[in-house]
């Protein structure tokens, strides 16, 4: 199948082109950064004074790290470039833990990442004459208002629906033909569970895709929204303090997420020593926005872990495709010393037909020992009715979990729905022991 | 012969055991006989109703994982030793019982007792054919 483009020049580009327009991009971005009081002692530390300072592409491993603690430590306008009046929209981030981080952006800048937040969605092959259900939550989150500006520009019929009330989303989905998501794999998950009970199925549906984002999810997790719904599914991946949706989306082949490159710098680092890494290697995803002059945003490290695939898409797009988020530097569980990651849990367990869409990850401590449980919830349809059938079936998620993360589990068994789930992020990991 | 038997996955969670009760008391639903298959984290209700089509949809539609079993229903004599006769019966014709539990049919005056077996067909020929009565319904 030929590909359609939003942009076909931008998107198709060559490295070497691409990497000049990063180049005057980086220019323009540092001109603005350097306005910043935040940037301006930053830059200077490192002898960037000017834009001609930077004299490659390279030159940008020169510049230090930009933290989130540093976007806490210099709130609410320690990064911001313009006087305020220019300011149109303001972001924040939820800040569950402590001060929360802002971001600005100016009428050019919202602009231009609408501009990406369209390409990304075409790129799936969504089109004019798709009904589009945004089920993110809209308001200070990005994933709302981003999605919803993006597809009107395509000239999708947008449903600003936002997140919740899952009846009425089942409602509108049936009334409207809805034929495209843009929503968090456990609500879509959960709404599938639920569907039944709101006297609803899956015939009364038209939808064609998803566009799954705002959590990290496995590949099981993708196929098996596929099969329950009939649907393609797209992974994405953005952030607020990169300015959200339309960083990183897949295309219509849905291998791997293509980082806008004319718009971003992605490199990706080894978290402990901050030296990049190859691509192919497994690191931490740092990225810097060449497009928001309002408030710029330069090496940020995000502390998601991927790698970047070094494969050519067959798409014919140049820029570079970024993994799945593997887990997060600071989302990795020490039990008895063994290291896990969530996303190896919901790996194995998305995979057992039995699970139904939604599971827990448990951690408490036992005398001196750590303990995991890992709580998931039966797929209903699956239940034969016969308790040795439970039996086998814990048994089974247990060693499977202990073959992959070498730790062996206990396994809790719930009803569908009994898990708790956040109509926006689902809270996968509880981990009770105290802290020190 | 075969009876149905409703099987509904119950989580370890306070009160969920009479809210499968409610709903099945709203919707007229009698219960004829009940056990609980447990285990330390979670339990297994089985019930035998006299509307078990009913029962099914109402208990899916208020969000119970719910399923349906053929079970055999054997009508007996409620004397000392009625059990065991029956019991003798399946030992010597190497029929194995799963699981089973017992209710009173008091209009008649007889004990009936629920068998969930490996191979019902087979049970029920060797029980017919030692001259026990099988229910054929326990609609009354």
């Amino acid at each position: 199948m030929e590909t359609d483009f939003f942009c076909h020049e931008i998107e198709t580009l060559s490295r070497e082109k691409l990497e000049n327009l990063q180049l005057q991009r980086l220019r323009e971005i540092i001109a603005s950064a350097i306005k910043t009081s935040f940037y301006n002692k930053r830059l200077a530390k490192v002898g960037i004074k000017s834009p001609e300072d930077i004299k490659s592409i390279a030159d940008v491993r020169k510049i230090p790290f930009t933290t989130k603690d540093d976007l806490r430590q210099n709130f609410p306008t320690g990064l911001l470039a313009v006087d305020m009046s220019d300011i149109v929209r303001i972001h924040s981030s939820s800040g569950t833990t402590g001060i929360p981080t802002v971001i600005y952006f100016t009428k050019d800048d919202l602009n231009s990442w609408t501009e990406l937040v369209a390409r990304s969605i075409y790129a799936t092959g969504a089109r004019k004459g798709d009904i589009f259900q945004n089920m993110m939550s809209y308001g200070l989150f990005t994933g709302g208002l981003g999605l919803h500006y993006g597809a009107e520009r395509i000239g999708m019929t947008v449903i600003p629906v936002g997140g919740g009330n899952t009846k009425r989303q089942l409602q509108l989905m049936k009334d409207f033909k809805t034929t495209v998501l843009h929503i968090t794999p456990s609500y879509l998950l959960h709404i599938h569970e639920s569907m039944e009970s709101h006297g609803f199925n899956t015939s009364d549906l038209s939808l064609k895709k998803a566009f799954i984002g705002a959590e990290p999810h496995s590949e099981n997790t993708r196929l098996k929204l596929e099969e329950l719904y009939g649907i393609d599914a797209y992974n994405s991946y953005g952030l607020s303090e990169l300015s959200g949706p339309g960083l990183a989306f897949e295309c219509k082949y849905k291998a791997g997420m293509h980082v806008w490159e004319d718009a971003y710098i992605l490199e990706v680092i080894d978290p402990e020593t901050g030296k990049n890494v190859e691509d192919g290697q497994e690191g931490e995803i740092v990225l810097t926005n060449l497009i928001r002059k309002g408030n710029p945003m330069i090496r940020y490290r995000t502390r998601d872990l991927a790698y970047v695939l070094t494969d050519s898409c067959k798409c014919g797009r140049t820029h570079r495709r970024l993994s799945r988020i593997l887990g997060r530097t600071d989302d990795m569980l020490i039990i008895n010393g063994v290291n896990v990651f969530p996303s190896q849990i919901e790996e194995v367990v998305m995979r057992i037909p039995e699970v139904g869409t939604n599971y827990q990850i448990y951690v408490d401590k036992i005398g001196a020992l750590d303990r995991l449980t890992v709580k998931v919830e039966i797929y209903s349809k699956m239940f034969t009715g016969e308790v040795k059938q439970l039996d086998a079936l814990k048994k089974k998620i247990a060693e499977e979990l202990r073959a992959s993360i070498t730790i062996h589990p206990l396994i809790e068994l719930h009803e569908p729905g009994a898990l708790p789930v956040f109509e926006g992020k689902a809270k996968r990991v509880v981990d009770v022991r105290p802290s020190f | 012969m075969k009876i149905t038997q409703i099987s509904v996955f119950l989580e370890n969670r306070s009160g969920r055991m009479r809210q499968v009760c409610s709903v099945l008391g709203q919707n007229n639903i009698n219960i004829r006989a009940l056990t609980v298959a447990e285990t330390e984290s979670f339990g297994v209700l089985r019930i035998v109703v006299d509307k078990p089509a009913v029962a099914i949809d109402v208990l899916k539609k208020n969000g119970f994982t719910a399923n349906i079993t053929d079970v055999v229903v054997v009508e007996m004599q409620d004397k000392p030793g009625g059990l065991a006769d029956i019991l003798g019966i399946l030992d010597e014709n190497k029929i194995n019982v799963e699981y089973m539990y017992a209710f009173l049919e008091k209009s008649a005056d007889k004990a009936m007792v629920v068998f969930r077996f490996e191979h019902p067909e087979k049970a029920v020929k060797v029980l017919t054919d030692n001259n026990v009565t099988i229910a054929k319904d326990i609609t009354v």
